[in-house]
C-alpha cells in the first residue's frame, strides 16, 4: 500500500525538504502548524495546510494526541515525523500506527530499543557491533573494577550506574588513580543515589564523531557511506561532512557494514544513523548510538551519492522494496554541510529570531541551500534556531572547502543574525583544512577568541 | 511605577522551574539587577532583570505566555 496523503508533523526546513519530496512522489501532501507557523514556508508550499495548536512546542509539535488527531481528521494516511519533536517518541509512533496510519520510520518497538542506552548497547553487541569496552554493567568490587580496567586499558571513566548527566564521573590515569578514585566515586553515588554501583568505560581521547547513514526496508538494509560531525558546539554539530576524512578504507569498510548488520538485525525501516565515536590514534570505532530518524546533516550524503533519501524513507514506508542494491550506492567526491542558525557568534550565540531582509543564496552547481525563508518573514522565536544548511559539493575536500568559503561570501541574509561569520573563520582555519579536528576541538577554539569580526569577515 | 519589559521575544517564564515559586510577589522588595522572570527564545532562557528599584507591583502577562521584545512583563510601584 503506497502513501496517498502524507501528514508533515514538523516545521522549518525540514517540513519544506519532505513536502518537495513527497511532491516529487506525487503524493498530496498536509502541513501541520502551530498558530506561530502559519506563514511559514512548508505551509506555503504544501496542498493543504492544519493548525495543531498554540505556538508552544509542548502545546502543538509534542502534542501526540493533537497531532495524530489533525492527520486523522485531514484523511492522511501517513505521518512524517521529521527530526526533533516527536520524530523519536515510541508513544507517538505507536499512536499513529494504531489510528491506522503509516509512520514514517521504523516500528515503535525499534525506536524504544534503540532510545534506551542500555538495550541499544546489548543490539549493537549482539549485531557483532564494537561498543565501547567496559564494565558492561554495575561493579561493585574494587579488584574486579582493578582487573577490567587492566584488560580495557587506561585511562578509565568512573561513573556513578544509578546517576546519570556526568555527575561523578572521575577519569583515572592508571591503578593507583583507579584505586583512590573508585572508592570515592561509590561514597559519593551512595550519597547521591542511595546506590553505591559503579561502572567503568574505557576513555577516548580526542574522539571525531563518524556516523552511517543506513536505509531499511524491514527486511534487507544498505549502507550509504559515513559523515565527519566532529565539528561540534555544546554537543550540536555545526559542520558536517561526506566522507569522512583520512579514514583508512577497511576501517569505513568495517564502520559501514557494521551498520548494516545492526540495521538489519533490528529490522530497520526507513532512514536511520548509526553513530560512531572514532580513535584516530588507534584506528578504532565504538557504537555510539543509532538514531531512528532523518538527520539534519542527510544533504551531505544525498550529494555524494546522488540519493533522495527523504523520498526513499517515504517509498520504503509505504510498503515498497528497497529499490537499490549496496553496490548501486557509489561515492562520489566530498560534500560539507554548516547549518545556518539565527544566532549572533559574536556574542555568545545569542538567538536572533528577526525579519528576514534580502535573501541572496548562491546558485551554481554543487552548491544547495535546505531553509524556509523568504524576504520579510519573520522568524518566531519559539523553536530552534536553525534556519537553514548551506551544502557544497567537489572532488576532494580542499575543494569543497574553497567553494564552501567562496559560497559564503555570496550568501546574504540580511535583517538577522546569523552563524555565518562562525563558519566563514572555520573555513578559513589550517586546523579545519589540515583535519586536526575532534569532537572537543570547536569550543576551546572558540574560547581563544578565534572568532572575531576580523575572521569571521563580517562586513 | 516602572515597567519592566521584555528584552527578547518568546515564551516568558514567571518561575525560574514548574515546581518552584514565582521569582517576585507583589509587596516583594525589588532591587536593580533582580532577575524577575525569564524569556525563552530559540530553547535558551534569558533572565529579565530590573533595571530600577522598587516595590514589586505584579506581573502583567501570564506565565507561559508568548510575548514580544518591548512587552510589559511585570510593574514596580
Amino acid at each position: 500500500m503506497s502513501i496517498q496523503r502524507l501528514f508533515i508533523a514538523n516545521r522549518g526546513e525540514i517540513a519544506v525538504r519532505i513536502v518537495r519530496a513527497a511532491k516529487s512522489l506525487g503524493i498530496h501532501t498536509i502541513q501541520a502548524h502551530s498558530e506561530a507557523d502559519a506563514e511559514m514556508l512548508a505551509v506555503r508550499m504544501a496542498d493543504e495546510a492544519v493548525c495543531i495548536g498554540p505556538a508552544q512546542a509542548a502545546k502543538s509539535y509534542l502534542n501526540v494526541y493533537a497531532v495524530v488527531k489533525a492527520a486523522k481528521d485531514a484523511g492522511a494516511d501517513a505521518v512524517h515525523p521529521g527530526y526533533g519533536f516527536l520524530a523519536e517518541s515510541p508513544r507517538f509512533a505507536r499512536a499513529v500506527t494504531e489510528a491506522g496510519m503509516i509512520f514514517v520510520g521504523p516500528s515503535a518497538d525499534t525506536i524504544q530499543s534503540m532510545g534506551d542506552k542500555v538495550s541499544a548497547r546489548q543490539a549493537a553487541d549482539t549485531a557483532g557491533v564494537p561498543v565501547v569496552p567496559g564494565s558492561d554493567g554495575r561493579i561493585d568490587d574494587m579488584d574486579e573494577a582493578a582487573e577490567i580496567a587492566d584488560r580495557i586499558g587506561y585511562p578509565v571513566m568512573i561513573k556513578a550506574s544509578a546517576g546519570g548527566g556526568g555527575r561523578g564521573i572521575r577519569i583515572a590515569e592508571n591503578a593507583e588513580e583507579l584505586a583512590k578514585f573508585a572508592p570515592q566515586a561509590r561514597q559519593e553515588a551512595q550519597a547521591a543515589f542511595g546506590d553505591g554501583g559503579i561502572y567503568i568505560e574505557k576513555v577516548i581521547r580526542e574522539p571525531r564523531h563518524i556516523e552511517v547513514q543506513i536505509l531499511g526496508d524491514g527486511t534487507r538494509a544498505v549502507h550509504c557511506f559515513e559523515r565527519e560531525c566532529s565539528l561540534q558546539r555544546r554537543r550540536q554539530k555545526v559542520w558536517e561532512e561526506a566522507p569522512a576524512f583520512d579514514l583508512p578504507e577497511g576501517t569505513r569498510e568495517a564502520m559501514c557494514n557494521s551498520a548494516v548488520d545492526l540495521a538489519e538485525a533490528v529490522e530497520y525501516c526507513g532512514a536511520g544513523t548509526v553513530e560512531y565515536l572514532y580513535d584516530p590514534r588507534a584506528d578504532r570505532f565504538y557504537f555510539i548510538e543509532m538514531n531512528t530518524r532523518i538527520q539534519v546533516e542527510h544533504p551531505v550524503t544525498e550529494m555524494i551519492t546522488g540519493l533522495d533519501l527523504v523520498a526513499l524513507m517515504i517509498r520504503v514506508c509505504g510498503g515498497e522494496a528497497l529499490p537499490i542494491t549496496q553496490d548501486q550506492i557509489k561515492l562520489n567526491g566530498h560534500a560539507i554541510e554548516v547549518r545556518l542558525n539565527a544566532e549572533d557568534p559574536l556574542k555568545k550565540f545569542m538567538p536572533f529570531p528577526g525579519v528576514v531582509g534580502t535573501l541572496s543564496l548562491p546558485e551554481s552547481d554543487g552548491i544547495r541551500v535546505d531553509h524556509f525563508l523568504y524576504e520579510g518573514y519573520q522568524i518566531p522565536p519559539f523553536y530552534d534556531s536553525l534556519i537553514g544548511k548551506l551544502i557544497v559539493h567537489a572532488d576532494t575536500r580542499e575543494d569543497a572547502i574553497d567553494k564552501m568559503a567562496t559560497a559564503l561570501d555570496t550568501l546574504e541574509i540580511s535583517g538577522l543574525k546569523t552563524t555565518i561569520p562562525l563558519h566563514k573563520a572555520l573555513a578559513k582555519s589550517p586546523e579545519v583544512r589540515a583535519g586536526r579536528i575532534h569532537t572537543q576541538w570547536l569550543e576551546p577554539w572558540l574560547d581563544a577568541g578565534n572568532l572575531t569580526s576580523g575572521t569571521g569577515g563580517a562586513s | 511605577m516602572a515597567d519592566i519589559q521584555s528584552p527578547v521575544p518568546g515564551t516568558f517564564y514567571q518561575r525560574p522551574s514548574p515546581e518552584d515559586a514565582a521569582f517576585k510577589s507583589e509587596g516583594d522588595a525589588v532591587a536593580v539587577g533582580d532577575t524577575i522572570g525569564l524569556v525563552e527564545v530559540m530553547k535558551s532562557f534569558i533572565e529579565v532583570q530590573a533595571e530600577a528599584a522598587g516595590t514589586f507591583a505584579g506581573y502583567s502577562v501570564e506565565n507561559e505566555a508568548a510575548v514580544s521584545a518591548g512587552d510589559v512583563l511585570a510593574t514596580l510601584k
